[in-house]
């Protein structure tokens, strides 16, 4: 039993508490507790009515079994009913019951809301505010709607009682939280910011909270508080710290109040007046002169009460950054706090200073502690101030301290607590990048993070380095060294086996004239981690292979041997199968000319935004990183990592792009969805072209099985030359590569299903078509121009996904899943001269693919064989089947599509006129509803549809802002899938 | 982080927990609307979470997007939960407040004092802040409320038991 027991100490609730605490298991509590809820239903439902003392001490057995952690589903009535009571504590615990059990229950609330209406109008300050503890705890909607009118006033009535008018704020703030909609204040407005000046503390100390919240919502209205705030600032300040009697805390006068006055002024810039601002500089160097007192009281309370007061002062100080002066003293006093024997004080500086270290003025002082935060982040035994010390670290690091910085956190990493390990990697290898000067200290320190913690080292950080020593020459050499030395240790982590593999692969003949790294030494030594390696290692060395065989031709031969074993063209991973055949056959048929051009060094990288930095953001989420700091290492990064680099865009935001779904094919994530323009087709149909026993109208392939010689080849033209200087290996009868127009003819299907496909001087295919659901039928009509018949006329059509299996004829391969299933009969092999033939092709869409299928035609006309290959104009919009919404359901979706892989973006030249009913027209023809008053801007095109292919569906929405100023659009497309996302933004991108 | 994601930002005061060294819960205040499966979800990570921490380490730890502020008295935690710029000190002598109301009104409080008595536990909470802000922060006017509360109580209980004592009821 209690020591003490104050009040009418219900009995029965005390002898249940006691059996509780008294039960031997969990079991034997919960079978207390069910013959306790047993027993009070049956008093709820018995006859005989119960008195207000038994309901209340029922209510409390309930809440009390609530709080234990058991769900209680009855007694809310009975809670209601002692609100109506007449006796304070049975009121008292009706209201507890509700605050703490609030139940949605509308009948309910409407019963609530009487009763506390009533004690609102009780003139009895308790009952009052207890009415009004009971809004502020459940601040509901509908509470918000019953007294959002009423609270105001009682707040600021002349007769109303100074504990009524506290809570009558707190009360109107959390209701204006809940509902600000509702919280009207208008005509009192002035009066409210008055409160400040009330003689009663309590009253300004409640009010302040109301007053900082609305000052932040509407800074004009309220900005009047500002005087007010500085003068009850000031006076508590100077004051004695006996003045304020009661509110005076551990020798500190009204600590709160200060700390919510300092607070309510940083919802402003420093003020205009000079006599209040005047006033106020002296208010903060009273502050910080305190700080140097000796103190009034060695408890802990009263340095606490006081520091807490220094911090909101430094805080608002730095909100100014104006004052240098007292920037520099803050940061002086922080420095004294770090070396301080308080670990909250230590904590709270270093976290301080991270503010300060941004701050222009103040940047150089905070760089003077450098010795003490290092030191912290060795000897802190806590981890978090470990943490804020590594932050701090970070934020003062500039051209200046960068290597030494570096250096030490990096042996910090050795001992790092696993928590923050990855974050640490994150902020080094930004660090490095941001502050080298010279590109052989970035090289060395990637490369330590990667032998110290591997694998904290995310697919970002060796992408970068990767990206970075590509993009600079002059560090090439030096890295194919040191890498190359890094990998000679006997256990190396992987991921320092991906970037050698990358770097020797491109750069391994800058080392080679070394007998000691000679070609066939790089290759064994790459070659003896294969085996220890992941699939996708293990397919990125493969690429290094091939690449060798490019730049040295002496290690062809073992090359060739090691790709021949069984362990790669056998391979059961269908990635590195195909990587071993068709580098062993690139490798065997192709010329050195050929090889030359496809194996040729990597184009430098398109620069944007640090990957690394994006997903430091992610990681700490936004504020984490400063704006300056970002453009910082945008400029810096663009400027001298990546000189004279393009922004192209597609690259740099797969680049940034941090989950790529094949994470062995897209090394770099450098390999778009599908590429866009021309390099896509001509790429595939070099592999055509290459590979003599390629079948028949072998297209360029889909997502799965895209070519993946493209992530070792230029995204240039210069593939197209290279198949002009390929033909002699094709055959005649082979399907012909696609037109070079079949790309442009395509796109003028995206919008429209109907129309000429196609037209030479001999031949014209029209097309008609229709799609339901994730089926589709075509109509394709052969017309012959000539008077002349054509002879063996013969159409075929193939589909993404076909490319693989007609290459690597393995029996595992035939699971491949196409896209696409594509159905027709074969047409007659004659066409009269005049006449029209027609096709009836059925599709249906399997899953979602980026490229079309292929027709190719094949005729004689007067002896000479016609081979032609188009685009079947089959694009994934369209099985689009339009869905309405609201504008809230469109942007409440919109916002699920969050992810940076969902979203899909190009800003673009007009091509044509920027018409509102040709982008109409466009958009309804693209096959999505075209949503009316969705988007705020009525310039602006919303658009929203369901792809329905046979795996799945998948929800896609669009938003076309065009700007006919600059004759400039910004389409921007997400979807739950984002290779869907990308392919739609392409094909759309096209036809404005 | 989702089920942090109905809190409304500008609130101050989170919500505050008292919670035993065996973990059990002793008061819970709530001052954003979480459902009852997120309050026991946090609840059960942060008492493991503060329960795992050393005796010497710092008050304030940085949990999911909120900082946590957390004392020790006796055999009690006390743990609040505040905005990520709000002040942490300001925030411990909330605490400390809020222990000394106790201790004067209980005369000396002890763990057992708040389960016994934890509805008077609530109230006085309910007195010092409201909606995660501080209402009054002066000891004696928090005192001199309840203590009307509990006079009122006994004006109101006297009629009571003379009723029952003559068989009335």
């Amino acid at each position: 039993m209690p020591a003490v027991s104050k009040g009418d100490g219900m009995r029965g609730l005390a002898v249940f508490i006691s059996d509780i605490r008294n039960c031997k298991s969990k079991e034997a509590e919960i079978k207390r507790i069910n013959k306790e809820l047993a027993n009070i239903r049956s008093k709820f439902k018995g006859d005989k009515a119960l008195d207000g003392y038994s309901k209340k001490k029922y209510v409390c057995k309930l809440l009390f079994i609530f709080l234990l952690g058991h769900d209680i589903d009855f007694g809310h009535m009975e809670a209601v009913n002692l609100l109506s009571s007449n006796k304070y504590t049975e009121k008292q615990i009706g209201y507890l019951f509700i605050s703490v059990l609030v139940n949605s229950n509308s009948e309910l609330i409407r019963l609530i809301n009487n009763a506390i209406k009533n004690d609102l109008a009780s003139r009895n300050p308790t009952f009052m505010c207890l009415a009004l503890h009971c809004i502020a705890n459940v601040g509901s909607r509908e509470m918000a709607e019953a007294f959002a009118g009423e609270i105001p006033r009682i707040l600021v009535a002349g007769d109303t009682m100074d504990s009524v008018k506290q809570s009558a704020a707190l009360c109107l703030l959390r209701l204006y939280k809940t509902s600000p909609d509702l919280v009207l204040m208008g005509e009192w407005t002035s009066r409210v910011v008055h409160l400040l000046n009330d003689q009663h503390m309590g009253v300004v100390t409640a009010a302040i909270s109301l007053i900082t919240c609305l000052s932040q919502k509407n800074p004009d209205e309220f900005k009047t508080c500002v005087s007010l705030a500085v003068s009850r600032l000031s006076r508590i300040v100077s004051s004695a710290s006996t003045d304020l009697q009661d509110y005076t805390y551990y020798f500190v006068p009204a600590p709160w109040l200060s700390c919510k006055l300092l607070r309510l002024l940083q919802c402003y810039p420093p003020p205009e007046d000079g006599a209040v601002k005047g006033r106020l500089v002296e208010c903060l160097e009273t502050i910080l002169n305190k700080a140097q007192e000796p103190p009034k009281s060695k408890k802990v309370q009263h340095s606490n009460a006081k520091n807490a007061i220094l911090f909101e002062a430094i805080s608002l100080i730095i909100h100014y950054d104006s004052e240098p002066n007292l920037l520099v003293r803050a940061c002086n006093q922080l420095g004294q706090f770090l070396q301080h024997r308080e670990t909250n004080l230590r904590y709270l500086a270093l976290e301080s200073m991270c503010t300060l270290a941004s701050s222009e003025f103040s940047h150089e002082a905070v760089k003077t502690h450098i010795e003490t935060v290092i030191n912290a982040l060795k000897t802190e035994r806590d981890v978090s101030v470990r943490q804020r010390a590594a932050d701090l670290l970070y934020a003062m690091c500039d051209r200046s301290n960068a290597k030494q910085i570096v250096a030490e956190m990096l042996s910090y990493l050795e001992t790092a607590d696993y928590s923050i390990r990855e974050e640490m990697v994150l902020k080094v290898a930004i660090l490095a990048e941001k502050y080298a000067v010279d590109y052989s200290w970035y090289v060395d320190t990637i490369l330590n993070l990667i032998r110290i913690a591997g694998d904290y080292v995310s697919e970002e950080v060796w992408y970068r380095v990767i990206q970075i020593v590509i993009n600079r020459d002059d560090v090439q050499g030096y890295a194919a060294k040191t890498v190359f030395e890094a990998l000679q240790a006997p256990a190396c982590h992987e991921n320092m086996v991906k970037v050698g593999g990358y770097i020797l692969g491109e750069f391994g003949n800058l080392i080679a004239g070394d007998p000691r790294s000679s070609p066939l030494v790089q290759f064994n030594l790459l070659h003896s981690k294969f085996h220890l390696c992941s699939v996708p290692t293990r397919a990125l060395l493969l690429s290094a292979y091939i690449k060798f065989i490019n730049l040295f031709p002496e290690t062809k031969p073992t090359i060739q041997e090691v790709l021949r074993c069984d362990s790669q063209v056998r391979n059961s991973d269908v990635e590195l199968q195909q990587r071993a055949v068709e580098y062993l056959k690139l490798s065997s048929i192709a010329s050195t000319d050929v090889l030359a051009t496809v194996l040729e060094e990597m184009p430098p990288f398109p620069e944007r935004e640090s990957s690394i930095l994006a997903k430091l953001k992610k990681k700490k989420g936004p504020g984490a990183v400063s704006v300056s700091e970002l453009e910082d290492v945008r400029r810096e990064g663009g400027g001298e990592l990546n000189g004279g680099a393009e922004r192209g865009n597609d690259t740099a935001a797969a680049a940034s792009n941090a989950s790529t779904p094949s994470p062995s094919a897209d090394l770099l994530g450098l390999r778009p969805a599908a590429t866009s323009g021309s390099a896509a087709p001509s790429a595939s149909s070099l592999l055509v072209d290459v590979f003599s026993e390629a079948g028949p109208a072998a297209p360029s392939s889909g997502v799965n099985d895209e070519g993946f010689l493209r992530d070792l080849e230029p995204p240039t033209e210069s593939s197209d030359s290279l198949l002009v200087e390929a033909p002699g290996e094709s055959d005649p009868e082979d399907s012909a590569a696609p037109l070079p127009e079949s790309d442009e003819l395509l796109n003028k299907f995206v919008c429209k299903n109907n129309g000429v496909l196609f037209e030479n001087q001999l031949l014209q295919i029209g097309i008609k078509s229709e799609y339901r659901q994730n089926l589709g039928r075509m109509y394709l009509f052969y017309g012959n121009k000539t008077s002349v018949q054509f002879v063996s006329f013969s159409t075929a059509i193939s589909c993404p996904g076909e490319l693989q299996s007609h290459i690597l004829p393995m029996p595992h391969l035939d699971s491949v899943r196409s896209q696409l299933n594509v159905q027709t009969k074969p047409v007659e092999p004659l066409v009269e001269g005049g006449a029209q033939v027609q096709q009836v092709i059925n599709i249906e869409c399997l899953t979602d693919f980026s490229e079309a299928p292929l027709l190719n035609i094949k005729f004689r006309y007067g002896g000479a064989l016609q081979n032609i290959t188009l685009k079947l104009p089959v694009t994934i919009n369209k099985f689009f089947q339009p869905t309405e919404m609201a504008s809230q359901d469109f942007f409440q979706r919109w916002k699920q599509l969050s992810l940076p892989q969902q979203e899909a973006q190009k800003i673009f030249k007009a091509n044509q006129g920027m018409d509102t009913e040709l982008l109409k027209a466009k958009l309804l023809g693209l096959g999505c509803a075209l949503l009316q008053n969705v988007d705020p801007n009525p310039e602006n095109f919303v658009c929203a549809g369901v792809i329905q292919t046979k795996a799945q569906q998948v929800g896609c929405l669009l938003r076309l802002e065009p700007n006919a100023q600059a004759q400039m659009y910004r389409l921007t497309l997400r979807s739950s899938k984002d290779t869907v996302s990308q392919r739609l933004c392409e094909l759309l991108a096209l036809q404005f | 982080m989702a089920a942090l994601e109905g809190l409304n930002t500008d609130l101050k005061m989170q919500f505050m927990l008292l919670f035993s060294r065996q973990g059990k819960l002793r008061l819970q205040k709530w001052y954003v609307p979480l459902s009852d499966k997120e309050k026991k979800k946090i609840t059960r990570e942060l008492v493991q979470t503060v329960l795992a921490r050393k005796p010497k380490m710092c008050s304030f730890l940085e949990w999911r997007d909120l900082k946590i502020v957390y004392k020790r008295y006796a055999s009690l935690y006390f743990c609040c939960a505040i905005e990520n710029q709000d002040n942490e000190l300001i925030t411990l002598e909330i605490i400390h407040r809020y222990v000394e109301l106790l201790d004067k009104y209980f005369g000396s409080v002890c763990e057992l004092d708040i389960i016994f008595n934890f509805e008077k536990a609530y109230f006085i909470l309910d007195e010092f802040l409201l909606g995660g802000e501080a209402q009054e922060t002066s000891k004696k006017n928090v005192l001199k409320a309840i203590e009307q509360a509990d006079l009122l109580q006994e004006e109101a209980e006297t009629p009571r038991s003379v009723l029952e004592e003559i068989g009335l009821t």
